[in-house]
């Protein structure tokens, strides 16, 4: 078989495996959080938080205990990380720097694993099992308990209140996120990926040279990062690295995983809603979106433009033999599709169309199928800003799922899209204007502003994966980027939460004969070109003085 | 709880969930993971170690280096690829190049000048320098040609800077064959092409990579990159096989059986479709010292 065609055989079992999951763990997904009674575990769990179950959240309420609890989980791991040396398990890592602490914080608990640092020469056995880790399920359940969140506030009618913070994150935790990461954590191990609390030790190799083992708690912590859809990798190079992905199948694995809960989630809105026909057309636009840009990226990879590759024969420079080209170009779609960032390749050193399609994933919203939660909540936003594009062009008020898109709500949407561009085009322009954010860039010209636009709209995207070659780890880096993260993560999420308790007030409007229907292909179509529209005409402009400028000459 | 401040009680809750779920998630999971890991595949959870006469030798899924103390290859073993880790298939700095696919000029290292660390200057070979000067090595060590699309003969990028960068040129350089090396063209459009001087700055030329006619290209795609990790543990079977007879000969095996033992080595897509077929050099040059 030829190497096109397996690429072309490994994307479509994806898919195919997907969409028979997308059912089944949807709807599992919808009992969880629509259920009423509390097992016995979490009721435990709740009296020791000190939170009543029943007790429902307004929206401000909803905002103001993600915020607290997000603060709190920052500078906990910030702690952590300071005082590793004098803790347990440090594996004889030193105290990491103020500054570089201070961006892994915010990186994990914003869900974007952004790493200016490599695993293993910085971080010891507890903070990655005890800090990283535990974010990952957290940050994940956090914008799942979001997600949720919105889609009740177009379930409900006349209501104040939006549901507990605590219920849904405790629910989403242990009823979704530590089962599944549990079984492909076993799976992974079997695959080779290690799992251990030993130290380092030193082997002699077959030339006498020396290597050093370098252990880690990897595989749970590698089922997490790609089922929350977090992306930091227990070692420096991510998935690429054999101890976190060793073979060809357990690569297959981890980009399942990590599409598996954004892809499910549409039919979890669709029974909460209770329109199961809306999840479908929700699902459909993620799937249009995913499907181009996952051939797009194909298309480049494996025609290897570029002179390098094209001197090499193949797009092979950072690449595995054991996945080869077309399934790293599969990994780097699905981490950029998604909120991930998990890499198994170098992007760095992917044909300049190929990277650029990456950029270009990610600056889209990260919406098809996006983050775990975020890319519900993120193109639910991209709907209701196309009913209201609709209603202009047909001159009625808007509406979507029987809610009014009135001022109010508007106006939340269009300051939620208004986040990433203005993070990501004012981060890079200050880059770009100071001598210090120059001089980090390792390639040159083109590339090299593709390596700052890159880790500016990871950083605001929440994505977390890089054009490594960038030398982030400074304090400029590292302070800019963690607040663009801060600022790409919370801002949204407020603004989602308000716009959640708006629409939850309002009584439903009738539908009408001039209602817009938001099912048909009619609107999933309107909704993939306002997606593709609103992205080009931001990002355009930047896009033609990195990736196009290196791709087109 | 009730006599805490209104304002403050999500606070407080935050703390207590946050603790309690880090012990969930945080400690709970993670010794449960490693338990039934450990009880299950305890082979595999402890990294795959490879043992010969009772001493650790690596492990069967981390690549090392099969070169001497000078970094030569050495000659009876199968080579890995190039790896930007450390030094090469170095576990406590793994890394890629990272380096771009128009990353193709280089900094030619000025005679007797001194970095700011005070060692003599190296100058910066390009990406593509860097995968001209390993195929021709490849090529000489295997006895192949290791000419290629846009590489020079003498085993550097085959680039152009030529000036001004708009209208006809005026003069063309040869930026990365460092004087006084004989450029690989002589003219570039009737313009004479110069060898390029250390030292000098031609950033304001237009670059101009030159394909030559190469066809044919013998040393594989693999063997002249570097990989994602730098500990891939893989090659590709035409790698391997590209290497087969200078094994066999300096083991004095017969080549069938060290091409049989390739296959033997070679692992096939998983469920036929699954990444790409690749050769575990660590487990074949193991067993061909079990050969003799």
């Amino acid at each position: 078989m030829s190497p096109a065609a397996a690429g072309a055989l490994f994307i479509a079992s994806l898919l195919l495996a997907l969409a028979l999951c997308h059912r089944p763990l949807g709807g599992y997904m919808y009992r969880v959080y629509a259920g009423t009674r509390h097992s016995r575990l979490e009721l435990g769990i709740y009296r020791l938080i000190g939170v009543k179950p029943d007790g429902e959240q307004r929206w401000s309420g909803y905002a103001r205990s993600v915020l607290a609890f997000s603060i709190l989980s920052i500078l906990l791991l910030y702690g952590l990380q300071r005082l590793q040396s004098h803790l347990f398990l440090s594996l004889g890592m030193g105290p990491v720097e103020p500054a570089l602490a201070w961006n892994t914080a915010v990186s994990f608990v914003t869900n974007t694993n952004w790493q200016a640092y490599a695993g293993e020469s910085a971080m010891g056995h507890l903070v990655q099992t005890a800090g990283l880790a535990v974010q990952n399920f957290l940050s994940a359940a956090a914008g799942l308990a979001v997600a949720v969140a919105l889609v009740r506030g177009f379930a409900r009618e006349r209501s104040e209140t939006l549901g507990n913070f605590w219920v849904d994150l405790v629910r989403g935790t242990i009823r979704i996120l530590l089962p599944i990461a549990f079984v492909a954590a076993l799976l992974l191990v079997a695959g080779g990926v290690i799992q251990t609390f030993d130290g380092h030790f030193t082997w002699t190799t077959l030339t006498g040279g020396q290597q050093t083992f370098t252990p880690a708690a990897a595989a749970g912590q590698e089922a997490i990062k790609e089922l929350g859809t977090n992306g930091g990798g227990v070692f420096n190079v991510n998935s690429a690295h054999p101890f976190e992905n060793p073979t060809s199948w357990t690569n297959w694995i981890e980009i399942f995983l990590l599409l598996l809960i954004p892809a499910s989630l549409p039919r979890t809105f669709g029974r909460m809603v209770g329109d199961t026909r809306q999840g479908y057309a929700i699902l459909s636009v993620m799937a249009i979106l995913a499907v181009l840009a996952i051939g797009v990226t194909q298309w480049a990879e494996l025609g290897a433009g570029g002179t390098v590759p094209q001197a090499v024969g193949q797009a092979m420079e950072g690449r595995e033999t054991r996945f080869g080209v077309s399934n790293s170009g599969m990994f780097a779609s699905a981490t950029t599709l998604t909120s991930t960032g998990a890499v198994d390749s170098a992007h760095d050193s992917y044909t300049a169309l190929g990277g650029g399609m990456l950029i270009f994933n990610m600056l889209l919203g990260e919406v098809a199928p996006g983050g775990v939660g975020a890319g519900l909540y993120g193109m639910l936003i991209l709907a209701v800003i196309t009913v209201f594009v609709a209603g202009l062009m047909v001159g009625r008020t808007p509406e979507y799922l029987g809610k009014r898109i009135g001022t109010r709500e508007i106006k939340l949407a269009s300051l939620y899209f208004l986040v990433t561009p203005a993070l990501v085009l004012a981060g890079t322009a200050t880059a770009m204007a100071t001598g210090t954010g120059r001089s980090a860039m390792l390639n040159t010209g083109p590339h090299g502003l593709s390596e700052i636009l890159y880790a500016y709209t990871s950083a605001a995207a929440n994505n977390g994966s890089a054009f490594a070659g960038l030398g982030a780890n400074t304090a400029f880096y590292n302070t800019s980027l963690g607040l663009c993260m801060a600022f790409g993560r919370f801002l949204p999420i407020v603004l989602v939460l308000a716009l959640a308790g708006s629409l939850a007030r309002q009584a439903p409007v009738p539908v009408s004969a001039g209602t817009l229907p938001t099912h048909r292909p009619q609107f999933v179509g309107l909704v993939v070109g306002v997606t593709l529209v609103l992205g080009a005409l931001t990002f355009l402009p930047a896009l033609a003085l990195g990736p196009l400028a290196e791709g087109l000459r | 709880m009730d006599r805490v401040p209104g304002r403050l009680r999500p606070h407080l809750a935050a703390l207590r969930a946050l603790l309690l779920l880090t012990v969930v998630t945080g400690v709970v999971y993670p010794l449960a993971v490693t338990g039934v890991a450990r009880l299950l595949f305890g082979h595999t959870a402890g990294g795959s170690p490879i043992e010969r006469d009772g001493k650790v030798v690596g492990s069967a899924i981390v690549g090392q280096s099969f070169t001497d103390a000078a970094g030569e290859p050495v000659r009876k073993y199968f080579q890995s690829r190039p790896s930007a880790a450390g030094d090469g298939y170095d576990p406590t700095a793994t890394a890629a190049s990272n380096l771009g696919p128009e990353d193709i000029v280089d900094v030619l290292p000025v005679p007797g000048a001194r970095n700011g660390r005070g060692e003599p200057d190296e100058g910066r070979r390009s990406l593509l320098t860097q995968v001209c000067s390993r195929s021709m090595a490849i090529g000489a060590l295997e006895g192949v040609s290791g000419a290629r699309p846009y590489c020079t003969p003498d085993g550097v990028g085959a680039v152009l800077k030529v000036f001004p960068a708009a209208g006809p040129p005026a003069r063309a350089v040869s930026v990365n064959q460092a004087c006084p090396a004989r450029p690989f063209i002589a003219a570039y459009q009737g313009v004479r092409v110069e060898c390029g001087r250390p030292g000098e700055d031609y950033a304001a030329g237009r670059t101009v990579a030159v394909r030559g006619d190469v066809t044919g290209v013998q040393v594989p795609a693999d063997a002249v990159t570097a990989s994602g990790s730098g500990l891939d543990p893989h090659i590709s079977p035409a790698y391997a096989r590209l290497q087969a007879g200078r094994v066999a000969a300096e083991r004095r095996l017969p080549l069938t059986r060290v091409t049989a033992l390739i296959d033997a080595h070679t692992i096939p897509r998983s469920l036929g479709f699954m990444g790409e077929p690749a050769v575990n050099v660590l487990e074949l040059n193991l067993a061909l010292d079990r050969e003799r």
